[in-house]
């Protein structure tokens, strides 16, 4: 069996089995944690499939976390809870929006690449405050929460099952497309740019259906969120939340399968366990993770072995 | 097979393509000659389509090709190398060569099946391999070859996209003279099955390979010919190949 398969065979029953023995020794709050993380690493996987293969640094990807859970919460207060639904509509508009987003962004390079991504999240997030009606500033509770039929929501061990199912299928699903065809053309467009014209390609259809692959996934990720905190607030959009992912995806290590899962473990649980310490938390956390980049270049998932694990 | 019309190209006040008229005939090897700095590889770009000249026109098998970016150019069948070498590093010798085959088998919004794990892209790409002599590295990662096998895999990479024009620029660039020799002899068997325009300093590969030579001074071509007439045509001497040739 190869490293990668023990590594996934490992990292799979010990989240399946997270729920009943934490139930055994009292604390369940780790149910929650560990779902809010799981729903965290699906948005993470999706901005490391433009940021990691793609080479797009994507300085606004919380944009689609917010889209999805406010497509939960606004079908939510016209009294439609079909959770199908809720889905189709927060990878639906997401899509869109990343369509929108990305056809302008990606003509851009660099820097104007990573600026204009976060002004056009920042336009979301104020957007989000001005809506009154769904809370603005405060944000909102949810009026009900996604009625998927088969799992409940409200059942906080099926809930969490979900979830791990989702993330395990994210991860498959992207695993794949960077390394099909598709995925080929953008990780060559990333190695470099110049060769992949000389050659034939032409990048930019590729990169925008990744840009809008990856908004879609998040998306996903937003409605899961929202029924997590059975809130939203613009605070999702926020470019603190941008950078977050981004950080879960640099921390795990760049451009590799595991990486975002990893990455988004890492900082949720070394925020929580700082934030028992000291209210100063972040005063620690800083440093570590400017450490952490200086000396895991490859990530976490450079530990456990190459890094397309 | 490529007609160059009048071809300017400016960079403020230094017109480093001035005028251009160049025909390149269907199965020659065309070298293109001239002092550093004379607008070599400025020109070639504008033949790639890398950068847009100013004015004239591109002719390639009759269409014209100016208005069109480099990679329409390159699925039209025209390749490129390039002078400073422009690989993949961090894929191997084979994948570099099967992204290559991939450019030109249709469009890539496939989206699930492993790429290098198809044979209509690996297998092509390790006949070329085997062509240019790379087969024992096929696996290397491409950062990790040696200089020589690099640029052997820039033309690898430029002959899997099925070309109908070559366009080679400075191919032994940084070679040693055993290198530059083997390059020489693959570059010998390449003019057989294609037609190339090959821009290059080794006088000794001009000579050998080139079935006509053009020479450009300053952006503007000041002699086309067979070998033997640029060799002896005083104004190409008294220009560049005084001090060399």
């Amino acid at each position: 069996m190869s490293r990668a398969a023990i590594f996934w065979l490992v990292a799979a029953i010990v989240l399946a089995a997270l729920p009943p023995a934490v139930s055994a020794i009292g604390q369940p709050f780790y149910i929650d944690l560990v779902r809010r993380i799981m729903i965290l690493a699906i948005a993470a996987a999706s901005l490391n499939l433009i940021l990691g293969y793609g080479g797009l640094v994507s300085f606004g990807h919380a944009a689609y976390l917010g889209i999805g859970a406010y497509s939960v919460g606004i079908l939510g207060v016209y009294g439609i809870t079909n959770g199908w639904l809720h889905w189709l509509v927060a990878i639906g508009a997401s899509a869109l929006v990343a369509a929108a987003i990305g056809a302008v962004s990606i003509r851009t390079s660099g820097v104007y690449f990573i600026m204009i991504t976060l002004a056009f999240t920042q336009m979301l997030y104020y957007l989000g405050i001005s809506l009154e009606v769904f809370g603005g500033d405060d944000g909102m509770r949810l009026k009900a929460r996604s009625a998927l039929g088969i799992v409940d929501l409200a059942n906080p061990v099926q809930f969490y099952y979900l979830c791990l199912a989702l993330m395990l299928g994210v991860l498959l699903l992207i695993h794949r497309i960077v390394h099909s065809r598709f995925g080929m053309v953008l990780r060559a467009a990333k190695s470099n740019e110049a060769r992949s014209r000389a050659i034939g390609f032409s990048p930019y259809p590729y990169r925008l259906a990744a840009f809008v692959i990856a908004g879609a996934i998040c998306g996903l990720a937003g409605a899961l969120y929202a029924n997590h905190t059975n809130y939203i607030t613009p605070g999702l959009m926020s470019w603190v939340q941008s950078g977050d992912l981004m950080f879960m995806v640099i921390l795990g290590g760049i451009a590799s399968t595991a990486g975002p899962m990893l990455g988004a473990f890492a900082l949720v649980l070394l925020e929580e366990l700082l934030k028992g310490w000291t209210e100063y938390w972040q005063v620690i956390l800083g440093p570590l993770l400017v450490l952490s980049v200086i000396f895991f270049k490859r990530g976490l998932a450079g530990i456990f072995g190459r890094s397309d694990a | 097979m490529l007609e160059v019309r009048n071809l300017v190209k400016a960079f403020g006040a230094l017109r480093a393509t001035d005028g251009i008229d160049l025909a390149v005939r269907e199965g020659e090897t065309h070298a293109i000659i001239g002092p550093n700095g004379a607008g070599k590889t400025t020109f070639i770009s504008q033949l790639a389509g890398n950068l847009v000249p100013d004015s004239g026109r591109i002719f390639f098998a009759g269409e014209d090709i100016t208005a069109l970016k480099a990679p329409r150019r390159a699925r039209k069948g025209l390749a490129r190398s390039f002078q400073i070498t422009s690989i993949y590093p961090e894929f191997t010798a084979l994948e570099n060569v099967a992204l290559a085959v991939q450019a030109h088998a249709g469009h890539s919004f496939r989206f699930w099946r492993p790429a290098f794990a198809d044979a209509a892209l690996t297998e092509p790409a390790r006949k070329i391999l085997d062509d240019v002599g790379l087969a024992p590295r096929s696996g290397v990662l491409a950062a990790n070859l040696a200089h020589g096998e690099q640029r052997q895999l820039e033309v690898a990479m430029a002959l899997a996209t099925r070309p109908r024009l070559l366009l080679l620029d400075e191919p032994m660039a940084g070679m040693g003279i055993e290198e530059s020799q083997r390059m020489i002899a693959f570059l010998g068997t390449l003019k057989q099955r294609h037609t190339i325009v090959l821009v290059e300093h080794d006088m000794d590969a001009v000579f050998r390979l080139a079935d006509r030579i053009s020479v450009l001074v300053y952006g503007r071509l000041i002699a086309t010919g067979e070998p033997e007439a640029i060799r002896a045509n005083p104004e190409v001497r008294a220009a560049y190949l005084g001090e060399d040739a």
